[in-house]
């Protein structure tokens, strides 16, 4: 128990080791620590912003997985409405055009007719005026009845 | 295995716990020692250069392997290296936190160190007794004392060390004043004007026993249990020169002591480090 010099200098010792492990060891070692628990703590709340991400994502899709159902019904509604138009548009053309043609032959006919009538009256003109030749050869010039023959022809 | 024929097993006892002592001697010259006796003569100026040499070996041990954790620390996946010093550090920080209310950035450090350094201390002394101060004799050094917690010098060192520290504290959080009234002004406490400067003797015998009672204590504690730990193992291999049969007995007894002196080294730089806490958050607080 011979207490002496080895005292101060185990003393000395001390405060340098214990500066040592103050200046160089503590600090960086505590850092790192601290540092670790901040990455985890920010691992961990990303994970969890993940998965929130995730069910809003999944609910978005969703979201729009239905608006798209209902607007591929609308389109779906749209050209069948759209389809009949064109159908009743059609049925009406063709009846317009069924009506325009049936005015045009219609037109056609009349014109024919007419044309045949005229015809027919000439030819009747001339049936008469030679029937009448023949009857009036015998009795009359047929230059002479002229006017008689006309407007009979007319009346016809 | 007393080294040497003629020694007897007081003298191999002796031989066990005497230091490797430098100093001067009674006639001015400086050398070391080559008996107990003249290194007891030296008195005051004189190095137990084993002390010194172990403990200060044990530090830069200490030092570099937690000086090089500390340099490669990285805050993503840790080596082993720096788990073990992350398993101590956050050990240390625990105990401080848990005893230490106030806010002082040397305080863990200390405990780590002093922990630390007293762990491996006494670590030494699962070495048997023999092996080292055999090897220093083959190369001609006579006493070496392998424990440096068996050395009060050592002991005394680091509780002066932390005695200083509760003194420095004590007036810097408190104020000379503060610090004279602690160690005055309680337990015993008066209004009375007659009675206050008896009191205040009594005050400050108190709490003067208790305020030295720290560093003493802290230091004989580490220091008898290390020794008496020292001691047994010294004595157990004497056993050794006693024949076979006593030899055996001796190995055994040997294997028993160490593994329970496992727990006391343990327990022992743990009750060093909790107390220098406790004592510093004490120097740090108002009132106790």
């Amino acid at each position: 128990m011979n207490i002496n010099l080895t005292l101060i200098a185990q003393l000395i010792s001390f405060a340098v080791f214990v500066w040592f492990t103050m200046k160089y060891v503590w600090p960086p070692m505590v850092k790192a620590m601290e540092d670790r628990k901040a990455k985890i703590a920010d691992g961990l709340a990303a994970a969890e912003r993940g998965v929130h991400e995730q069910e809003l994502a999944k609910k978005a899709a969703l979201e729009k997985l239905h608006e798209a159902k209902q607007q591929s019904a609308e389109i779906v509604s749209r050209a069948e409405k759209r389809a009949a138009e064109i159908v009743d548009e059609a049925k009406e053309q063709a009846r317009a055009e069924g009506e325009r043609l049936l005015a045009a032959a219609q037109a056609e006919i009349e014109q024919e007719a007419n044309k045949a009538r005229e015809a027919l009256r000439t030819k009747v003109a001339e049936l008469a005026v030679l029937g009448a030749e023949k009857i009036l050869r015998k009795e009359i010039n047929a230059d002479a009845h002229k006017d008689i023959v006309d407007s009979l022809a007319k009346q016809i | 295995m007393a080294s040497g024929e003629t020694v007897t097993s007081s003298e191999y006892i002796q031989h066990h716990l005497t230091n490797l002592t430098f100093g001067r001697f009674p006639d001015g010259h400086w050398g070391i020692a080559h008996s107990a006796a003249e290194a007891k003569e030296m008195g005051f100026w004189a190095l137990h250069l084993d002390s010194l040499f172990w403990s200060t070996t044990l530090a830069l041990v200490f030092g570099y392997f937690f000086y090089k954790a500390a340099r490669n620390a990285t805050a993503g996946v840790p080596g082993k290296l720096q788990n073990f010093v992350e398993t101590m550090v956050d050990f240390v920080e625990d105990s401080v936190k848990g005893s230490f209310s106030g806010r002082n950035p040397l305080i863990a450090p200390l405990a780590l160190t002093v922990f630390s350094w007293v762990f491996l201390m006494n670590l030494m002394d699962l070495i048997p007794v023999d092996v080292i101060p055999r090897l220093a004799g083959a190369i001609g050094i006579h006493h070496m004392k392998v424990v440096p917690s068996t050395d009060p010098n050592v002991t005394f060192a680091l509780a002066l060390g932390v005695f200083a520290l509760i003194i420095f504290y004590s007036i810097k959080v408190k104020g000379v004043g503060g610090f004279v009234k602690e160690l005055t002004g309680m337990p015993f406490e008066t209004d009375n004007i007659l009675l206050k400067p008896i009191f205040f003797v009594i005050n400050l015998f108190l709490e003067g026993v208790n305020l030295l009672a720290k560093p003493i204590s802290l230091s004989l504690r580490l220091f008898g249990n290390m020794y008496a730990g020292e001691m047994i193992f010294i004595l157990i291999a004497l056993m050794y020169g006693a024949g076979i049969g006593m030899g055996i007995f001796g190995g055994v007894l040997q294997f028993v002591w160490a593994v329970f002196h496992i727990l006391v080294i343990t327990l022992q730089a743990f009750i060093f480090m909790t107390l220098t806490i406790v004592y510093l958050d004490m120097a740090h607080s108002e009132h106790h």
